[in-house]
Formats: C-alpha cells, structure tokens, sequence
C-alpha cells in the first residue's frame, strides 16, 4: 500500500487505541513515578487547582467591598421600616404560607419529571429517590423548614445563623408572636417556634426515611429538642441586642450576615455576642480568623461563606430569599415547579442541616488542628477545616447545643460525617472556583414572567425563615434581606452548598462503585472514592461485573456546585472526564478523548432567554457560560480564551429579579444550558418558513409492500400536529419511472397531479402550486392523501428513478429550504443516480472482510451537498425487502443532516412488526420537533482542538457543523485532541452552540456548556474514564475505519484498544504485579462492551448479515444518542418472572419494580424463567420451556405455555397485579425514550429464539468467541 | 528546457497555492474563513489534476530526453501520483479531495504534510534542473 492511506489513524498522536503497529511503545514508557500511589497525586492537585481561582478571586476583592458598602447601607434603610412595622409580621406568615401550601404542587409537578433527572444528573440509584418522591409534597416545605431551623438551632454555626438566632432568640420573649404565626404555617407545630422546628424534621423522618440516613436527622433531632431549652437563654442574651438592631442598630447587623464577605471581623465581632456569650472565649477568635482569610483570599463575600460550613450557606441564603420570597412567593414557587432540581435542593437542604451539625460537633478536636493548617495562606483545604471547625467550636460554643448535638452526630455514621467533610471541602473548593452556581430555575419563561430564578432552594428556606421572621415579628428584617439578597450574588453560593448534601444523600443509599465516585467528588474528600473507581479488578477473577442497575454516567470530579450547574450528561458527555492534562499523557492513557453530543434532544425544562445583546466572548465569541469568572461586576473573564471581556449594560440588569447590577444571577450564568432568541445578526436570510416535501415510491414494488396506505393514514392524522406556524408549507411528490407532481393549489376543486415522464432533464412544471400553504390548502392536502394509496394501486410499473426525483425535489425546495422526507422500497434504476446490486448473498457470512461499505455513487453525496447548501435535509425512510444499496442511499441523509430509517422486509402483511414499528416511528416523525438551517459550533478550551466529527452533517470549518435540518433524536460525536498542554487552567470547556430556525420561524441558539477538571495523573485519568462513551467514540471509530480501511482492521484495532489499555494500566498505574488481566474498575465493563460491538450487526463478521442491514447499524451507530446505542451494543437484560418489590420506584400511584441487571449469558437464563431483553428499539421477552404458569396466564394471557401465540407483540393489559407490575416496568423502561420500542414474545422453542440469544453477547457463537475466550485472547496479545 | 524550467517556477508557484487554502482552512478564523472553505477546496481540486499531468509530462520528457538518473528519481513520485489517484474517493467529477471528509483532522494533516513533501521536492528539482541547465550551457 506504500504511504498509508489513512495515516491520521496510525498516528499515535491523534488517537493512541488505534495505533495498531507500535501500540505499547508509549506504555510501557509511561513513568513508574506514578506508581507511588495513587492517592498521592490526589492533593496535590485539588490543592494547585483551587489557589488559581483564588487568585482570579483576589483581584476582585479591591473591588468587591465598595459596593458591598453601598448595600450595606442601603439594607439599613430597608431594614429600618420594616422592623418599625410590626402588622407586616402577620402578612408575612400568610405570605409563608402560601408557599409552604404551593410546596406540594411544586412537587408533583417534578415528581413526573425526576426520571429525566435521574438520568441527568447520573448520580443517585433511581429507585429509592423515585420513591421518596411521591411522598414529598407534603414534606417538601418542611425538609426546608428544617435545614433553616437547624441552622437556626444550630446557631452556633454560623455567622449567618446568628441572623437567625437573633431571630429565633428574639421570639423566645416574644412567645406570643409565635404561636399566632405558627397556624399559619402548614404544619401547624406547637407554638414555640423551636419545637415546632423540632418536629418537623421528625415528621420528614418518618415519612420518607429514602431521603436521608435516619441517623443525620437523628442528629439533628437532638439539636432541636435542646434548643428550645438552651437557646432560650442565648436568645434572652440576644434580645437586648435584637430588639434594638430590629428598630435601628439592628440593621448594620443585617447587613452583616446577608453579607458574610463583608470585613469578616468587624462583622464578627457584632455578631458573636451570641456566640460569645455562651463560649466567649473560643468563638470570637476561631471565626475571626478564618474569616481574614476568607476575605483575603476570596473577594465575593459568600463564596467564603459556604464552603466552609456546608450547612451554614442555606442558612445565608434563607434570609435574602426570605426577602424576595416573601414579597413574591408566588413566584417563587413558580419557578419550582418547572425546576427538577428543585427536590434536590430541598433533599439537601434537610442534608445540610445535618451535615453542619453533625459533623461540626464531632469536629471540634479536628478544628484546632485545621485553623492552624488554614492560617497559612494559600490553602483552602486549610480553609475548609478551619470553617468546619469553626462551625464546629460555634456549634459547641453554643454550649448549650453544643453537648446534646455533639452525641446525637456521634451517632450517625462516621462515614457519613467524612463524607460531608469532603463534600464540604467540595463545595469550597468549588465556591472558589465559580462564585455562580445556583440551582437551575429551569423555566426562565416563566421566570421572567417575575419570577426569582435564582433561589428554587432558597425559597422554600425562605418560607421557613419566612414564617419565623412573622412569627417572631421581625419582619423589619426581611426588607433588609430582599436588598441584600438581590443585589447581592451571595445566594448562589449558598445555592452551591445546597447541592452538595443532595449528592451526599443520594449516593449513600446505593454504595455502587461508580456512582459513589461520582457523587463524591469533593476536590480534597475524593481519595478513597477515586481510588475505588481505580480499585483494580481482575477481570478474569471477578465475573459479575455489571452494577445492579444501568450503569450512569460518571460524574466529573468537580466541586459540587460545578457539577451541579454542569450541562446533563445526556445531552453532553465526554470519554474521560477528568481531562489530561498533555497529549503525552492521553496518549499514556491509551483512551480516546472525545465527547458525546445530543444537542437537540427535547428537554423538559429550558431557560430560553431574550435579549438585545447575547453576550459572547470578543475573541472566541463564546456564549457566556456558568464556568466563566466575573473578575467584578463590569468584566468577566472567557474560561475558553481567558480573555476579559466587559459586561454590557444591559447584562446588569436581570429581567428575572427586576433588579440591577447582578449579572452572576442571570440565567444565561446559572445555567449550563440554555437558548436565546436570536436577533437578526444570527439571520443571513429571514428565517424560512416550515417546508415539509414528502417523496413517495408508487412503483409496484411499492404498492406491494403497502407502506402507502399506512403512511397517508398517518400523515393524515398527525396533520395538525406537524411542527409550524402559519406559514408551513407541504408538497408531494410521487415516482416510479416517471415523475408526478401535484398541484395544491388553493381553490382547486381537487389535486392536479402533474407528469414529468422526461427524467433525463427534470423540470419543475408549476412553481408556485406545488409547495402549497398547509393551512389553505389543508382540504385538498387531505383529498390527496385518502386518494393517494388507490391511485397506484394497480400500477404495474417496475421501475423507480429516485435520482431525477431527488433532483426536482431539490428543485423544487431550493429557495425555501427545509426538509424532505424519501420513503424508498427498491434500488433506484432509471435516470440519474441509478444503482447496481453489489450485494453477493454468498458472502453475507464470510468473515475475509466485507465489500461494498463504500458508496457506489457519489450522485447522492453530491446531491445532499447541493441540499445542505440550500438548506435542505433529507431524510430517508427505506422499505425494501431487496438489497437497495443502502451504502450509497445513506448518503443523501448523512451529508445534508437527515436521519435514516430502515424496515428490511417490510411488508404491511406478513411482516407486522415491521408495520406497527413504522408506524410508531412515523408518529414520532412526523410530530417530533425540527430546526432548520442550522449550524453547530464546538468551542472548547484554547489547547484542546477538534479533531474528527461523527454523524449527519456536512463539517463546514474545523469546529462548524452545518445542519439543514436538526432533530431532537439525533446525536453527534467528537473526537478532541490536545494539541496544547492545559497546564495552565485547571478546567476545560466544551460549549456546544445550535443555531437554528425554530418551526415557527424564531430564529434560536441553543447553548450547552460542560465543564471538566483537567488532572495530570494518569489514575485520575482513568478513575474518570466513562466507559460508556467510550465505548461508543471507539464504534463510531470504528466505522470510519471500517469503511476507509476494512472491516477486519476495524475490528483489529477495536481488540487493540483494550490490549492497550490493559497494557498501559499494569505499566503504568496498577502497583500490584498481578497476573490476568488488570483494569480499573471504571474501565472494568470496557471488554465486555468491545466484545458487544464486535459481535454488533454492523462489525461482526462470520454471521451471516445482509450488507444493508450492516449499513444500517453502522447509521444508528453514528446517530444514535448514547443511551439508545448502549442499549443496542449491550442489552439490559432482567427476569421478569419473580420481580420483588425491593427497590422498586413509586411513581404516581404505580409501584415499579427494579430487578436487576443480568448478564448476557445463557447461563443467567433458565428455563423456568421469563426474561426481558432491552435491545434499545426492540424488547425481547423470553419465556422458558417451564415458565412459571402464573406469569404465563396474568402476564400474557394464555392458559399455558404452549398457548403463546408465535408473533405475539404486545403485551395485555390484565388487571393481575403482576402483569400491573410488568407493565409498570416496561412504561418505566419506554419512558425518556423518542422512539418507542416494539415487544416481541420469544418462546424457548420458537425460531426467533436465535435472535434472543444472539444477543447474549458473552456467549459463544459459530463464529465469536465468548467473554473468556475474548479475555484469554486479550492476555495472549498482551503477553506478545 | 527554459520552457521547463518556467513551467516548474509556474508549478511551485502553482503549489503553493495549493497549499495556501487548506492552510487557512486550518488556521480556526470563525466567521469569514468557512464561507470560503467549500471555494478553496474546489481551488485544490482543480489544482491537483494538472499537477500530475505536468509531472507526468516531465517524466515523458526525462523519458524522451534519456536523462535517466532524472527520470528514476522521479518515478516514485510518478507511482505515487498514480496511487493516489487511483484510491481517490468515489467521485463523478476528476478530483482527489472529498469536501465532506476533508476537514477530518488526519486527512487535512495528511493532505498537508503531502503538500509541503512535494514542495521540498519540487524545489529540490527545480534546483537540479537549473544546475543541468547551466551546466549544459555553460562552454
């Protein structure tokens, strides 16, 4: 072959796995010095990498307190009214009402969306946190009340707190307050407003035990009951302070705790006087210090705040949303109900409470060591502990809490108060890094409508605070709190620290390994949980491998309020989520970096914001993102470029608080996704209409088959709903060997049909009647389509010139653009782009290599340029039972960004699973959303560049995708390189931007922004490593490959990949000699996916496969998002048959049962057993030969096994509970799901039964090894 | 041989051209730089063709002329052209690069690294010849 062809593929540089020759070279160099240990690299980088953001937090902090100064004072003269009017008090309590009674809705509303959740965030085993669910609404509002009462209790805590306290010591004189505030509030408590703070966080207790390890309440339980008795004399201390801050002096100390930032000593020194009375000494001097720190190393006033107590932050944020929320609840509450987050933060919040108290009590003895570590400058981890002892010392120092709490924590696990100290050290960690993160107020729509966005969290705190501060007729403060809240950036710290306990919670239940890694990844807490990702697993020892559960995506090792503002894993994800930070070191890593993009995917809940000016980056013209630094409040710094840009006026002011001066707080900066209405700079040409050109095979191939009927059916009835505005227009178009239009025009009689018979020279015979307004024309467009399918019902012509009908198409759509959809039964074989049969059936099964994965013609690509120039999409619906030549018909959708849909053996009669999947996927079709004339551009960190695309489009520039057409069901990958070292930053970027042309012809960018650390470790590397995307980036790799080199090669160098990362993992980082075959325990299901691709239609080799059917697969490949093509290359497999309610989900009312996960392998399915398959589009349920009779009759419907019918595709509905339960499990399993998957009933001796098992990919087949040959094999290459 | 020594400055120049437009495509301008793209790779396409027929021309002439120590140390690239044209994608029109392929990052490294190969190459000869040229003129 002389030069090699495809020589990028052979470059190490570009991606080491596919270097076959010379694969170990760099592996075996890699450096010893990392086998110290893997812990050891841990620190030292959490450490390097949260000082720079120190650094960039430094320069703001000259700037910071001036302002923070101005609203000081302006908080004071707020205040000062407020407290004056004691009447409010009664107002504000039913104001807090409201939102406790709106609490409920707010979470049935989430309620239903938390599977997406779930999937989003990745973390949390899905089971336990759906059941919890259900149970919240009444709870919601309490868990809330809760973490502020604590903190409240646990005044000790915090500077914050001692708002609080002040408050609640306040209303200990004034009993009577209290108890007439407190029927206001939902859960009617006992007067006392400590014991009603009490008792609410037993009542969560009790109802939903999922949400937090009993023994964190407990803890806090403990706090409350002492409270009462002992801060009652805290609070008799503070009144003589309170009372006059309430009037006038009251609200300088307002200020102070809205703004903990503020001169940290100074402010102290106010505030402790309720601390210090109870422990004078210890307080004023910890806090101090800590504090000088924080000011000097962080400018933003909150940031410091959080990070060091965990739980003291809500209570932070408890007061400025107590102001905004009580003015306006109602909207407040709106926007819970759009935001999934929301429960989240509420489920932290009950968290925090705990995590402050628990472990700040215990901690004390690690505080005195901490606060020495933190004096020395520099550190956060420092900081942290020193926070955490001061939360710490305050909570003893409340004396009188201080010993009652101190057991009650001791109690709860020390696991878990270790996990809450790395959380913790997370969360500052991470507060340094990005001051804003908050939680997602999803629906900026009705954000704007007046809502806050920032604060779903903070306005349930809110409510709580709320009705305290009514009850206890403080509410003079609340004006104060507004102010400074919403000036303010504060509270999206605090937010930050909302989230960290959610995480905690959630992972605990489910100790599973990655999930556990994930959900911990405090920068300074993670060792031991990194080290379990990198806990070495011996593959040929341990044989049960796959989690319970399907396995979730990895969760970056940021700091938690990072992770939590990052973009949902489903719409973006990267191989390796920890980013090396050299090429070398990928290279040493022997894993592809590239990202999994599914950019349009249909979201529930999206920010969509509309603005003069989209704020972007002067030099890499990024979308500003919630990764990017406010240096103060006019610059912000790129995290893509780093070049500081200005803020623009109008990015002051936030239509969503009403309020000016706090771009932090803009939507645009809170969340990781969002969409703007573009202006007229994104337009080159008014936004285009919808145009929807339908081009039908009528040849008597067609007719035969009889895809006509059912189609026009279908058009028919989803007329209405096709995506558009009153501008959308239609068009038909029919072929067999001659060409006919059909004239729509409005005011005919009926439709005109038109012959073109000259194919040579295709003309466009009516300009203007052919693509016709739906709206006017819909009566005639509805006569076409019931007189459609018998129109041709006798043709008998043979013939089918799709070329020169894809040429008047394109004719007829280029000066509108939009999208075409071909529907196709045979090869095209007359006129312009006509094909041959390549197929030889003989070689179907040979496994030499397999020809013809090249087009034919490159008419088609041609054509689908010319498309994609005028903005057109082709999309291809393809019915043939013949070989049609898919390889070279794949073209005109993959150039111009359409989508490919394959029935093999479609036959409206004998094949009626074919018929109801096209039916189905029609539906979808014809309703789903689209985008027109779109572009993609990937932006990323300066040093990482692109390096190949994968899937539809045409690439129009290195990073820019152009998409006539985007559908919410297609997905992109990315290959990335590094072609600079990432040194210099300790996170990288990825912004996906969508430009596109809404269907009611609004012209839209879609941002989605992720965020990763960047490590110089190789285990850090591999204990990120998502095996999952991973897996896919090598298919979609090894498609190109296959098809530019061969298939064997592709499959050679599919093998190779895991040899290497064998190889490079024993050399490099694994310190055990072992023999076997070693790998992380990330990296532990990688095998057996390459296995699973191997044996996928589309790679595998020796089955017999017909060559369309391979295209095919090798199309979804490309396309399909992640969690569609996992389930395709490695099915999830359950036993249906003795389903047990452990674990189960309760979803509005319906129990779903959560078996788990099987392997494939026919040893795991028995005879007596029913099984369900999850292929992805398909689901197979199996029943053995012994099948219990029961689940036969309930589940199925037949007397006996020997009853079910052979093509049973359905299940029915019985009113058995256990074909409820079944069915529950499959809705739960279509559930999130565009296209939904057709069932078929597989019995033991049915001849379909081969396709069951041919999907137990560890099995051995005639012509694949199974699991263990394949490892022998990989130990074989590697011992070479 | 002027008229060869012409036609070779002509193709440098020619070649560098050719170069020039995948080099800017790399080069990561957002806005303006992609409208141009699909032209420039156009550009090399109609730049490629008669690339290798020139060379091909001169090694008739090298053929013609005996001058065979020329001529071998043009085959190579000869056979090269040949392959490379013969392994081009599919494709109706005469040409070597695919549009939709070509901003895949090896194959734009790979058409580039070629690019600058045979500019070396063809500077080198360009020298050579020149100095056969003075040598033959030269009493």
């Amino acid at each position: 072959m002389g030069p090699d062809p495809h020589p990028g593929l052979g470059r190490a540089s570009q991606h080491p796995d596919w270097k076959l020759p010379s694969r170990r070279s760099d592996a075996v160099r890699a450096a010893r010095s990392s086998l110290t240990s893997s812990r050891g690299p841990l620190l030292p980088h959490v450490r390097r990498g949260v000082p720079a953001f120190g650094g960039q937090r430094r320069s703001c902090v000259s700037t910071a307190p001036g302002i923070r100064g101005n609203r000081g004072r302006q908080d004071r003269e707020m205040s000062a009214p407020g407290s004056t009017n004691p009447s409010s008090s009664g107002s504000y309590s039913q104001s807090s009402t409201p939102n406790g009674g709106a609490a409920p809705p707010r979470q049935n509303g989430p309620a239903q969306t938390y599977p997406s959740m779930y999937a989003s965030t990745g973390y949390y085993g899905p089971p336990p946190h759906q059941q919890s669910y259900p149970t919240i609404p009444a709870h919601s509002t309490s868990v809330p009340n809760k973490t502020s009462i604590t903190n409240s209790a646990q005044s000790a805590n915090y500077y914050e707190n001692n708002h609080q306290q002040q408050h609640h010591v306040a209303p200990a004189p004034y009993n009577t307050p209290c108890t007439s505030a407190s029927p206001s509030q939902p859960y009617s408590a006992p007067p006392p407003s400590n014991t009603q703070y009490s008792q609410q966080p037993f009542q969560q207790q009790q109802q939903h035990p999922p949400y937090a390890t009993p023994g964190s309440y407990y803890g806090q339980q403990p706090y409350h009951g002492v409270p009462t008795t002992v801060q009652h004399p805290q609070q008799q201390q503070n009144p003589s302070l309170v009372p006059a801050p309430a009037v006038g002096p009251g609200a300088p100390l307002y200020p102070i705790v809205s703004y903990p930032s503020v001169p940290g000593s100074g402010q102290y020194g106010t505030l402790s006087p309720s601390q210090s009375t109870s422990t004078p000494g210890v307080m004023p001097i910890q806090m101090s210090a800590p504090l000088h720190q924080y000011n000097s190393s962080q400018p933003t006033s909150t940031p410091p705040v959080h990070p060091g107590y965990g739980g003291a932050p809500p209570s932070q944020m408890v007061p400025t949303v107590n102001g905004q929320g009580t003015t306006a609840q109602t909207t407040a509450h709106q926007h819970y109900d759009p935001s999934h987050q929301a429960p989240q933060s509420y489920d932290s919040y009950g968290r925090v409470t705990h995590s402050t108290g628990g472990p700040a009590a215990d901690r004390p003895p690690s505080g005195t060591p901490s606060t020495s570590v933190h004096s020395s400058p520099g550190h956060h981890q420092g900081m942290q502990y020193g926070y955490v002892a001061n939360s710490g010392t305050s909570a003893a120092s409340a004396t009188t809490s201080g010993p009652a709490a101190a057991p009650s924590s001791s109690s709860s696990d020390d696991d878990e108060e270790d996990e809450d100290e790395d959380e913790e050290a997370g969360g500052e960690t991470s507060s340094s890094t990005t001051g804003s993160a908050s939680p997602l107020p999803n629906s900026y729509d009705s954000l704007e409508g007046g809502s806050y966005p920032d604060s779903m969290p903070p306005s349930n705190d809110m409510t709580n605070q709320a009705q305290s501060y009514s009850s206890y007729g403080y509410h003079t403060m609340q004006p104060a709190y507004r102010q400074g809240p919403a000036s303010r950036s504060d509270s999206s710290p605090s937010h930050d620290l909302y989230g960290q306990p959610s995480y905690q919670q959630y992972s605990q239940p489910f100790p599973d390994l990655s999930q556990l890694s994930a959900a911990l990844g405090g920068l300074s807490g993670v060792p031991e949980l990194e080290v379990e990702a990198l806990r070495p697993v011996n593959l040929l020892q341990e044989r049960n491998l796959l989690p319970p559960r399907p396995l979730e995506a990895p969760e970056p090792n940021l700091s938690a309020d990072l992770r939590k503002v990052n973009c949902s894993p489903q719409t973006f994800r990267c191989t390796l989520t920890s980013v090396p930070q050299t090429q070398a070191l990928l290279n040493k890593a022997r894993l592809p970096l590239g990202l999994l993009l599914h950019p349009f995917r249909d979201l529930q809940q999206l920010p969509v914001i509309t603005s003069n000016t989209i704020v972007r980056c002067r030099s890499c013209r990024t979308y500003i993102n919630p990764f990017v630094t406010f240096l103060d409040q006019r610059r912000w710094k790129c995290n893509l470029c780093y070049r500081v840009n200005d803020v623009p006026d109008e990015f002051m002011y936030n239509p969503v608080t009403r309020s000016y001066g706090e771009p932090h707080k803009r939507p645009e900066v809170q969340n990781a996704t969002v969409e703007f209405i573009a202006s007229s700079d994104y337009m080159l040409r008014p936004p285009q209409p919808a145009v929807y050109l339908f081009v039908l095979d009528v040849s008597h191939n067609a007719v035969e088959a009889g895809y006509l009927k059912y189609l026009c059916d279908s058009i028919l009835e989803n007329l209405d709903k096709l995506p558009g505005d009153t501008r959308t227009r239609i068009g038909f178009l029919t072929f067999d060997s001659t060409i006919h239009f059909y004239n729509l025009q409005e005011g005919l009689s009926q439709p005109q049909m038109l012959v073109v018979s000259d194919i040579d020279d295709v003309f466009i015979p009516s300009h203007d009647s052919l693509m016709v307004n739906l709206k006017e024309s819909k009566e005639l467009v509805k006569d076409l389509l019931t007189s459609l399918p018998a129109m041709f019902s006798q043709s008998r012509e043979t013939h089918s010139a799709l070329g020169p009908a894809l040429q008047a198409a394109f004719k007829l759509m280029s000066p509108t653009g939009g999208r075409v959809t071909v529907f196709l039964t045979q090869l095209p074989t007359l006129g312009a782009g006509m094909l041959q049969s390549r197929e030889d059936p003989n070689q179907r099964s040979s496994s030499k290599g397999v020809q013809h994965l090249g087009p034919a013609t490159d008419f088609y690509k041609k054509l689908a340029l010319d498309c994609s120039g005028q903005q057109i999409g082709v999309d291809l619906f393809l019915l043939s039972s013949q070989y049609a030549d898919l390889t070279s018909l794949a073209c005109m959708s993959k150039y111009s960004a359409g989508s490919i849909f394959y029935y093999p053996s479609f036959h409206h009669l004998h094949n009626p699973a074919q018929l109801e999947k096209f039916q189905r996927d029609l539906g979808r079709y014809l309703t789903r959303k689209i985008g027109f004339e779109a572009v993609m551009r990937i932006r990323c960190t300066k040093g990482l560049s692109i390096h190949t695309f994968h899937g539809n489009f045409f690439v129009r520039s290195t990073d820019l995708l152009s998409l006539a057409n985007v559908n919410p069901d297609s997905a992109f990958a990315v290959q990335m390189s590094i072609e600079d070292s990432l040194a210099d930053s300790s996170l990288a970027c990825f912004q996906a931007a969508l430009l596109y042309t809404s269907n009611k012809g609004k012209r839209r960018i879609r941002v989605h922004t992720l965020c990763l650390p960047v490590v110089n470790q190789l285990s850090d590397v591999y204990a990120g490593a998502d095996v999952q995307a991973i897996t896919c980036l090598l298919a979609n790799m090894a498609i190109d490959r296959s098809i530019s080199s061969s298939l064997s090669d592709a499959r050679d160098a599919l093998v190779n990949a895991v040899v290497d990362l064998v190889s490079a993992y024993k050399s490099n980082v694994s310190s055990l000699q072992q023999s076997g075959l070693v790998v992380p325990a990330s990296m532990r299901l990688f095998p057996l996916y390459i296995l699973a691709l191997l044996k996928q239609r589309a790679l595998r080799t020796g089955t017999s496969t017909r060559l369309d059917e391979r295209v095919f697969a090798m199309c979804e490949f490309k396309t399909q998002p992640l969690q569609q093509l996992m389930r395709m290359v490695h099915p999830d497999l359950y036993r249906l048959d003795n389903m047990s309610d452990q674990g189960a989900l309760h979803l509005n009312d319906t129990v779903v049962p959560q078996p788990p996960l099987l392997h494939l392998s026919a040893e795991r399915v028995s005879r007596d057993g029913a099984f369900l398959m999850d292929c992805g589009n398909v689901f197979y349920l199996w029943i053995g030969k012994c099948c219990n009779e029961m689940f036969i009759r309930d589940v199925l419907g037949c007397p006996n096994y020997a009853s079910i019918p052979p093509n049973m595709n359905h299940i029915p509905e019985l009113e058995t509970p256990l074909s409820e339960r079944v069915r529950a499990f499959l809705d739960w399993l279509q559930d999130n799901r565009a296209f939904s998957s057709t069932i078929h009933v597989v019995r033991d001796d049915a001849s379909a039964k081969s396709t069951f098992f041919l999907h137990l990919v560890e099995d051995r087949t005639d012509s694949a090894s199974s699991y263990s040959e394949f490892l022998q094999h990989i130990q074989q290459q590697m011992s070479k | 041989m002027v008229l060869k020594m012409l036609l070779i400055i002509a193709f440098d120049e020619l070649k560098t051209d050719y170069k020039n437009p995948i080099d800017q495509c790399n080069t990561l301008n957002p806005t303006v730089e992609k409208v141009k793209k699909i032209k420039r790779v156009k550009i090399a396409l109609k730049l490629v063709l008669p690339e290798y027929l020139i060379h091909f021309f001169f090694c008739v002439m090298f053929f013609c002329a005996a001058e065979w120590l020329t001529l071998c140390l043009n085959l190579p690239l000869l056979a090269y052209h040949v392959w490379r044209y013969m392994s081009r994608p599919v494709m109706s029109c005469p040409g070597l690069y695919d549009p939709t392929t070509i901003m895949n990052a090896d194959i734009l490294a790979y058409c580039q690294k070629e690019g600058w190969c045979k500019l070396a190459f063809y500077l080198l000869s360009f020298f050579y010849y020149l100095y056969g040229y003075v040598f033959i003129f030269t009493p």
